[in-house]
């Protein structure tokens, strides 16, 4: 377990600051001096409080599998890539949200595509190809991707018009829950 | 069919007389024609104590049935406290017109009135009544009651022998009818018992004791093996099982003379092991725990499965909320129970239960409830550091994270990497941010890292709680497991110990639980950590229902503390069979104890291994080089121990190869334990020996390594010496 190097580090804010709004509360300090930091095992980012990081450096690197919440995995050629894992954290600070209905939750959750039918609504002035969070009616977070159309050329799309492309979906939970996580 | 038991005793019926039907219409209360000779009579007038001539047969048997009707009815039959208790049974359901087999016997309303009139006194001189109807001064001829008594009748028949001996009961003779009475009532009583057992045994069965122990004499070889081939009938298995428990309730009465309890326990056992499908070690060990009857309710429990229950995640959700969401899924579920506030119980779904988006979205997981209770009873706070050393699949750890509330740590730990999986799955899924997830093997903490608050080991086991669950429980369980599985009990126990900070300002609790019910790995295991570890004692666990540890069994005593632990058992509680102990550590590991790992004390030197009692061998788990004071890179080598296992090694390969060892003639050699070799190849041996012997050599390296304890390179270069040796 190490903390990001520099350009690691670049590279995990990119692709956070596309779905999200506020970067500086992710690693701002508590009263108590404890703040959320980033750490790197086995190519996993994972975003976890300093103090358990501290208290796990007494883990082995073999035996050490997961801190707090993983973000996702820095591919070999340097690229971020995020995983469903890091939803909860996208979603609190979200720039662009989708809701779907209840009719398009299942659709998702299995992983096809955000159709316009299927979209209860979605937030203004969003522009073509950003990172969005796909909500629920009910304000469950069900996973995030990436928008196909600016809100305005969207809203002139026919019902089974592709609105967001899934990047992610707590499906994923079941369905890759073999490769999701260090082995 | 024959004949039955009634035309056997009563005879033919009589035929049917017009009084009858008379007396019939006046008790409702309709009009009636005159008919000759019959003396009009209010039944209201009777007394109580005239006797109701004993049910025979059938009637007795209707009776039977009817005794398990509404307690209503046999409240009023209880009031005939003073007469055979039998008698009132068979007054009391009488009056129930539901059932249609007793309205054509008894006619209903007539036995209504004779109810009324059972309860109405209690002594036993019979009253007489102001208004005693035709109490003329005719004497009766008492001989013509003998008369009517001999006759077997229907029942309504004694509505007319009571009406006879109103009519020829006066001063003169009521203290000879009286005692007559009393006759009768005794007789009838003593039928009445006989009956009952004769009809609460099966119709084949003779005599008042079931027989269920067939002849020993019978049991030769051919009638065991065919009896093995066939089949088991499970019905007679389960008549069978009933009947041995009814007895061994009993035994004193129901017993067989010149049987033993222990035959009719063997025969349970017998019959529980082809009935359910169990193998005799595991049956008995079960058995053992209750008495007969529970263990019969224990195993039928161990048939169905538990209910589905769920666990609401408190960090996402409120299992209002989550309930509220399910049902409008289409899911059927209440409350678990008053003892959890976030369990819910599902009776049906019509939606995969796995894989709704509540599920995917992290509101709730799929737990036991028994699961809950390990992590009820640790009760971890707020920013405390906590220890789960077998966290897979993860239900308990989320638990502990929502109750923190994400504060503090936790440590899940598991061993197997395989199940971690599942684990950080669970973890990410429910949202749990304050946990790290390490796969070590629990037994090495608190070298890794100490100083817990609370730990919570929920110890792998061997399962027989969760039958239910996984019936190759059953077959799978021998004597074995039961000596592995509380050795590393034991050891992950003291470990767990050793783990926790006992000067921990809100903690120093160590959970114990596991999913048996076996004492071997319950109330053994917590005896010997506290023999071990005299700074810790058990504590209430503080679970709102559960029944209490043994203190003592089979023999062995444990300390009274172990009243705190609990048991659960699915026959009791509807949960899986569950064992919860809580220890709070109050004071610092002595140094002089022997560590779980095999290390002593603060020294670090290896000492025997930690966990020994008087059935296991100590291993010795020095390391090889440990003792010896030489420089080489390989700790020396010992020739006589070397030569020795040479030696056992050269035989194997003998007898691998179907040779005679003895024909090596080696003084003190051992004789083959295993299989003997078939052909005694004599002198060929001896001449061979030569050019085998190199080929031993190489073998020896093979066989060496299985057979002795000592690295293969060791055997390999000590054979190598030798090799050099004899040329």
């Amino acid at each position: 377990m190490r903390p990001l190097t520099e350009p690691e580090t670049k590279v995990v804010f990119d692709k956070l600051a596309n779905y999200m709004t506020d970067l500086k509360s992710l690693i701002a300090p508590f009263d108590d001096g404890d703040r959320y930091v980033f750490r790197l095992n086995h190519s996993r980012v994972y975003y976890v409080r300093l103090s358990i990081a501290n208290m796990a450096t007494s883990i082995s690197r073999d035996a050490l599998l997961s801190l707090g919440t993983c973000l996702g995995k820095l591919t070999k050629t340097g690229k971020f890539r995020l995983h469903i894992t890091a939803l909860p954290i996208l979603a609190e600070h979200a720039r662009y949200k989708i809701w779907v209905k209840e009719n398009g939750a299942q659709p998702f959750l299995y992983g096809s595509n955000v159709a316009k039918a299927h979209v209860g609504r979605w937030s203004d002035d969003c522009p073509e190809h950003s990172g969005c969070v796909v909500l629920s009616m009910a304000d469950i977070p069900l996973g995030f991707g990436v928008t196909a159309r600016s809100t305005a050329e969207a809203r002139r799309l026919d019902p089974t018009g592709i609105v967001c492309f899934r990047q992610s979906d707590c499906g994923e939970y079941l369905r890759d829950e073999d490769t999701l996580f260090a082995g | 069919m024959g004949v039955g038991r009634r035309m056997k005793k009563q005879g033919a019926p009589e035929p049917l007389s017009e009084e009858h039907f008379a007396n019939l219409k006046r008790k409702k209360g309709l009009p009636v024609d005159d008919t000759p000779a019959e003396v009009p009579s209010s039944k209201k007038r009777r007394t109580s104590n005239k006797p109701i001539k004993p049910l025979k047969g059938k009637d007795a048997a209707n009776v039977k049935t009817a005794t398990a009707k509404p307690a209503g009815k046999t409240t009023s039959g209880a009031k005939n406290g003073k007469k055979a208790p039998p008698k009132s049974k068979k007054q009391a359901p009488p009056a129930s017109d539901s059932d249609e087999e007793m309205d054509d016997e008894f006619g209903g309303s007539d036995l209504d009135d004779i109810d009324a009139l059972g309860a109405s006194s209690d002594s036993d001189i019979p009253k007489l009544g102001d208004d005693f109807m035709d109490s003329g001064s005719s004497v009766y001829d008492s001989d013509q009651d003998d008369a009517k008594k001999e006759k077997f009748v229907f029942s309504d028949d004694e509505d007319e022998d009571e009406e006879d001996r109103e009519e020829k009961l006066t001063a003169a003779n009521i203290e000879g009818l009286s005692r007559k009475l009393d006759q009768e009532r005794e007789e009838e009583a003593a039928e009445n018992e006989a009956e009952l057992r004769q009809d609460a045994l099966q119709t084949n069965i003779e005599g008042d004791k079931p027989r269920i122990l067939g002849d020993d004499d019978d049991e030769d070889e051919l009638s065991s093996k065919t009896k093995g081939l066939l089949a088991p009938d499970l019905q007679m298995l389960r008549t069978r099982i009933t009947e041995t428990i009814r007895v061994l309730e009993d035994f004193a009465n129901l017993g067989e003379e010149g049987r033993s309890r222990a035959e009719y326990t063997d025969q349970m056992l017998k019959d529980f092991c082809a009935y359910y499908g169990y193998n005799e070690y595991l049956a008995e060990k079960l058995i053992n725990l209750f008495p007969a009857r529970e263990a019969f309710a224990f195993f039928e429990a161990n048939e169905s499965a538990r209910p589905v229950v769920i666990r609401t995640n408190t960090l996402r959700t409120h299992r209002r909320d989550l309930a509220q969401a399910l049902i409008n899924r289409g899911v059927t579920l209440e409350p678990v129970g008053k003892w959890s506030k976030v369990g819910l119980q599902v009776f049906e779904s019509t939606v995969p239960l796995g894989a709704t988006p509540e599920y995917l979205a992290g509101h709730y997981i799929l737990q036991a409830a028994s699961s809950f209770l390990p992590v009820m009873a640790l009760c971890p706070q707020e920013n405390e550091r906590v220890l789960d050393m077998a966290a897979a699949p993860g239900g308990k750890t989320t638990h502990m994270a929502a109750l923190m509330k994400n504060t503090g740590v936790i440590f899940a730990n598991d061993p197997s990497k395989q199940r971690a999986k599942g684990l950080i799955g669970n973890i990410h899924r429910l949202g749990a941010r304050n946990t790290v997830v390490c796969n070590y093997d629990a037994r090495e903490f608190p070298r890794v890292l100490g100083g817990f608050d609370r730990v919570l080991l929920d110890a792998p086991c061997s399962g027989t709680g969760v039958i239910a669950k996984d019936p190759s429980v059953k077959t799978n369980r021998d004597e074995k497991d039961f000596m592995t599985l509380p050795h590393t009990q034991k050891q992950l126990l003291l470990a767990a110990i050793d783990s926790v900070n006992h000067a921990s300002k809100t903690g120093g609790y160590i959970v114990y639980s596991t999913c048996s019910v076996a004492v071997e790995e319950n109330e053994q295991v917590v005896a010997y950590a506290l023999s071990r570890r005299p700074n810790v004692r058990l504590v209430e666990t503080g679970l709102p229902f559960g029944k209490e540890g043994f203190t003592h069994f089979m023999g062995k005593e444990f300390p009274p503390s172990m009243k705190m632990t609990r048991r659960y058992y699915p026959h009791l509680y509807n949960v899986d069979g569950f064992f919860v102990a809580k220890f709070q550590k109050i004071a610092p590991t002595p140094a002089s104890a022997v560590l779980a790992n095999g290390y002593k004390g603060k020294n670090g030197k290896p000492s025997g291994d930690a966990v020994t009692t008087a059935d296991e061998e100590v291993v010795d788990k020095t390391p090889v080089g440990a003792e010896c004071e030489t420089q080489d890179d390989f700790g020396g080598f010992d020739d006589d121990q070397d030569k020795d296992y040479m030696d056992r090694a050269k035989r194997n390969a003998m007898r691998r190869r179907g040779l005679d060892p003895r024909a090596l003639n080696q003084k003190g050699a051992k004789k083959a334990k295993d299989e003997e070799p078939e052909e005694p190849q004599g002198t060929k041996v001896t001449e061979k020996e030569s050019k085998k012997e190199v080929k031993e050599k190489k073998k020896d390296v093979k066989d060496a390594g299985k057979e002795t304890t000592e690295p293969k390179k060791d055997s390999k270069k000590a054979s190598k010496k030798e090799k050099k040796a004899k040329k």
